[in-house]
């Protein structure tokens, strides 16, 4: 694990519309953004839930879809160069001794800003988790959600679960080198790529892919040592699979996770804020978009792009306590046209 | 018309559904906690439900995308259906639903405020 850090003027947790569009605002006051997402991919619930279907209701965009709205807010901000941070989750905020905020993530990464804007939406996506009686224990020792590195599974017996392109990828990856490896799926049919289906089709007539029809119910093995894994038919029969490691991959869902762990004031695991900056009640933490709450909040993108835009004034007054913005239109102004790289 | 929806805890809820309105609208707007992640868009698979038997064969086929989509529920079986591709009719007047366990949302949605 590689421990990095950086400096900056705000750091923004999540990645979605309202957290990409802060960037836009927070540019134009000339304060530079990273932004952090365990997604590995910007967008939020547009990219992540709904990148084909419609939307309506943007102002001037009569119609777009979730994956557009997404390309075009990417290239709306790219003026600004923020610096992502994909595939991380924020797991602690703490107030360094001059204090600016010090964030860390689960690669170890650290950040340091003045400000920080919680822009996490419904929550993290985290995988979800099968709800087989008594996973806790074995997680992380012999069931897990996520393959960081491929070495780590070297000669294990493997059973992998789903039938999306993650347990498709990594059956196709990890069979080279498994000491066993059986995928288990309801059905017959995959939601993947077309090719990778192939692939494991190929190494299941190779012998190095095992596959059954059915679903992971029950663990054998004790104090997180999996012995094996008891799958059930669609007939309600089951049968065993001896394996001392377990991957589920039924997708994500949305978890509030590590947030709820900043000290910062929750309710019913939303953050409050007041409506005229969108700050929490910690100084100098904002909290835009779906994540916090305040009477009358709609959780509609607009509202959030809204928040975004009179969180960055004062945010501003933060990282520059000497320094008045000047309230200006990006159509008349050179300076906000030359921060926009068109004049 | 009503549904009738068994919940993980063993709770039963007799629950009045408008005509057109979908089963998972119907549970969330009554303020059961369903997590319904996406909102009724087939993309979660997080109102996951176990129709009646009895119920099966009224009801419209699911699409292929239902069907993709319950690839990310757990425990699914023949009476295994999103219930927000679930619409109510006529025909669907007493309908018998249970909540699978991972689509129960750890908080209550906040409740609908209802004029009259
Ligand atoms: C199917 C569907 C259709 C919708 N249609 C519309 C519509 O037509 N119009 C409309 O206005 N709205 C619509 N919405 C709502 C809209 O998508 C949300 O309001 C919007 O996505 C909120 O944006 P956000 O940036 O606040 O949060 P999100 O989009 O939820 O993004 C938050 C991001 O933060 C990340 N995150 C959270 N915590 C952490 C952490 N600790 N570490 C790292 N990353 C973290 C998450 O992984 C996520 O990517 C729809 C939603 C759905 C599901
Ligand atoms: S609410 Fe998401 S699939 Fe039904």
């Amino acid at each position: 694990m590689q421990a990095s850090e950086a400096s900056t003027d705000v750091i923004i947790v999540g990645a979605g519309p309202v957290g990409l569009f802060a960037v836009f605002e927070l540019g134009l006051a000339k304060l530079k953004a990273h932004v952090v997402d365990i997604l590995d991919k910007p967008g939020g619930q547009c990219a992540e839930l709904y990148p084909e279907k419609p939307i309506y209701d943007i102002p001037g965009l009569p119609f777009c879809t979730g994956q557009e709205l997404t390309d075009r807010l990417l290239e709306q901000i790219r003026p600004f160069e923020p610096v992502f941070h994909f595939g991380e989750m924020v797991e602690a905020l703490t107030r360094t001794v001059d204090g600016k905020w010090r964030l860390t993530t689960d690669t170890g990464r650290v950040l340091i800003a003045p400000v920080v804007v919680i822009a996490a939406g419904g929550g993290s996506f985290v995988p979800k988790r099968p709800p087989i009686p008594g996973i806790e224990a074995y997680e992380g020792k012999s069931v897990f959600y996520a393959v960081r590195r491929i070495d780590a599974f070297r000669g294990r017996r493997i059973v992998i679960a789903g039938g999306g392109d993650s347990a498709l990828d990594w059956t196709v990856n990890l069979a080279p080198m498994a000491g066993q490896l059986t995928l288990v799926h309801r059905r017959p049919e995959f939601r993947a790529a077309p090719d990778t289906v192939r692939k494991m089709r190929e190494l299941e007539e190779q012998g190095l892919v095992r596959f059954e029809l059915g679903q992971p119910a029950e663990l054998k093995g004790s104090d997180g040592k999996l012995d094996a894994v008891v799958i059930k038919r669609t007939d309600g029969s089951t049968f065993d699979i001896e394996s001392d490691t377990l991957l589920p991959f039924f997708g994500l869902t949305m978890k509030l996770g590590p947030i709820a762990n900043f000290g910062l004031n929750l309710n019913e695991n939303l953050i409050p804020v007041d409506t005229a900056k969108f700050e929490t009640s910690t100084q100098a933490v904002f909290a835009i978009g779906d994540i916090n709450s305040y009477s009358g909040k709609l959780k509609l993108i607009l509202s959030g792009f809204h928040e975004a835009a009179l969180m960055a004034q004062a945010a501003h007054r933060y990282v520059h306590p000497d320094k008045t913005l000047r309230f200006q239109y990006t159509t008349s102004s050179s300076e906000l046209q030359r921060l926009l790289k068109v004049a | 018309m009503f549904v009738t929806v068994h919940m993980p805890d063993g709770a039963t809820h007799r629950l009045e559904a408008l005509e057109g309105w979908r089963v998972m609208e119907v549970i969330r707007d009554w303020g059961l906690p369903i997590k319904a992640e996406c909102g009724g868009a087939c993309a979660c698979a997080t109102c996951h439900v176990w129709v009646g038997e009895e119920w099966l064969a009224k009801l419209v086929p699911p699409t292929a995308e239902e069907l993709e989509m319950l690839d990310g529920a757990f425990q699914v079986d023949e009476r295994s259906r999103l219930c927000c591709q679930i619409i109510m009719s006529k025909e669907l007047d007493g309908l018998v639903v249970e909540l699978a366990p991972e689509s129960l949302a750890d908080a209550p949605p906040e409740r609908l405020a209802v004029g009259g």
